[in-house]
């Protein structure tokens, strides 16, 4: 229990300045893959099914190559945002650090070991 | 934090059913949320039965009846009795309103009442208030000027006036921001929809001149961008007003001056 005025308690540490360009970022990420998304799923569909040396010539050509590593970066930083954002809103304290730098982590792992699998097939 | 269980000593328990009126045929059952800081016992929920034909057409007539009539202990806020104080708010067959401006029957079966959610409670349907209230005043919800003061008045023109039409009637009754899961997890530090409609009300008003100090305080991860455009404030507010678009113009004005 801490003696705090209700003024103190509302106007906390005073504001961080930031949160624009994160909200800015999830705006421009989320119309950009609403086009990436479905034009990789079509792209994807088209080879989905087919022989290994057909997928393998698919994703050889530049433009789905590009289109799934895009697919790959983008989609998992604005999951990785979003998640942030989830965390923030349910956990507290050191929890809520923990469960960011985890997940954070994660997303990265996720991002580079998608590009490393692109580009064994790609090149 | 998220909060999945009430605490224990928070655990609604049935409490006291009053007689039915005699004689009445028109019947109906209102059931009240209690709890008494004094006595030391987990909240209840009364049951009351009122004669339908001799009590007014509003929940807060039908609150007062039992005020008067039945049991004097019942504690709840009113004042103005026309929808313009805000201190009738509680939460009313699941949703926050007014009392005194939502009709009996607008509500199907039994009368659910209970205060706004997820707020410390002072007494039965009176919710503790004082951190909204101070959020409120974090906005400077006054007119800051830097130019001297004119001889007569400020001008405004009819335009700029009109701009300020579904945020100057809030009337602070907390419906909104207590309906906001946003503000149910994190009200210590995101200043809800009811302060940013306020706080928008002074962005917006042609006459201020600390626009940009007032963007400056609410560029906060938690004090404005908490909003996710739920809307529930929206829905429940009792004057119709729509704090959710007055959030997403301050978040336009802030992308304005950063992009």
């Amino acid at each position: 229990m801490r003696y705090l005025t209700d003024r103190k308690r509302a106007e906390g540490r005073g504001s961080a300045h930031a949160g624009t360009e994160h909200h800015w970022y999830m705006q421009v990420s989320a119309v950009g893959l609403a086009l990436i998304v479905p034009t990789f799923l079509y792209i994807f569909g088209g080879a989905y099914g087919g022989t290994y040396e057909e997928v393998i010539a698919v994703f050889s050509r530049p433009v789905p190559a590009i289109l799934t590593g895009l697919t790959l970066f983008v989609g998992l930083k604005h999951f990785q945002k979003g998640w942030a954002m989830f965390v923030e809103d349910y956990f507290h304290g050191t929890t809520r650090k923990v469960l960011i730098i985890f997940m954070t982590a994660f997303v990265y792992g996720l991002i580079a070991t998608g590009l490393f699998a692109l580009a064994k097939i790609a090149l | 934090m998220v909060e999945l269980t009430l605490p224990k000593n928070s655990k609604i328990q049935t409490g006291k059913t009053w007689p039915k009126p005699e004689g009445a045929t028109n019947v109906r059952k209102f059931q009240i949320y209690r709890w008494n800081p004094d006595d030391g016992k987990n909240p209840q929920v009364d049951t009351y039965f009122l004669d339908m034909d001799k009590c007014g057409p509003m929940v807060l007539d039908a609150l007062i009846k039992i005020k008067n009539e039945i049991d004097p202990t019942l504690t709840f806020r009113r004042s103005c009795r026309e929808g313009i104080c805000g201190s009738c708010a509680m939460n009313i067959d699941g949703i926050n309103t007014l009392a005194c401006i939502y009709g009996l029957d607008e509500i199907k079966g039994d009368v659910k009442i209970y205060p706004l959610p997820h707020m410390p409670v002072v007494k039965d349907l009176i919710p503790d208030l004082n951190h909204f209230y101070a959020q409120h005043a974090s906005i400077m919800p006054w007119l800051e000027t830097k130019t001297n003061r004119p001889a007569k008045e400020w001008k405004q023109s009819i335009e700029d006036r009109k701009k300020l039409d579904g945020l100057y009637e809030c009337v602070m009754c907390a419906s909104c921001s207590t309906s906001c899961p946003s503000y149910w997890w994190n009200s210590d530090r995101y200043l809800g929809p009811a302060a940013l409609l306020h706080a928008y009300r002074w962005i917006i008003d042609s006459r201020d001149e600390a626009t940009g100090e007032r963007l400056d305080a609410l560029e906060d991860p938690f004090k404005l961008y908490r909003c996710h455009t739920i809307m529930n404030c929206a829905k429940t507010c009792p004057k119709g007003l729509n704090p959710t678009k007055a959030i997403a113009s301050i978040k336009k004005m802030m992308v304005d001056r950063h992009v």
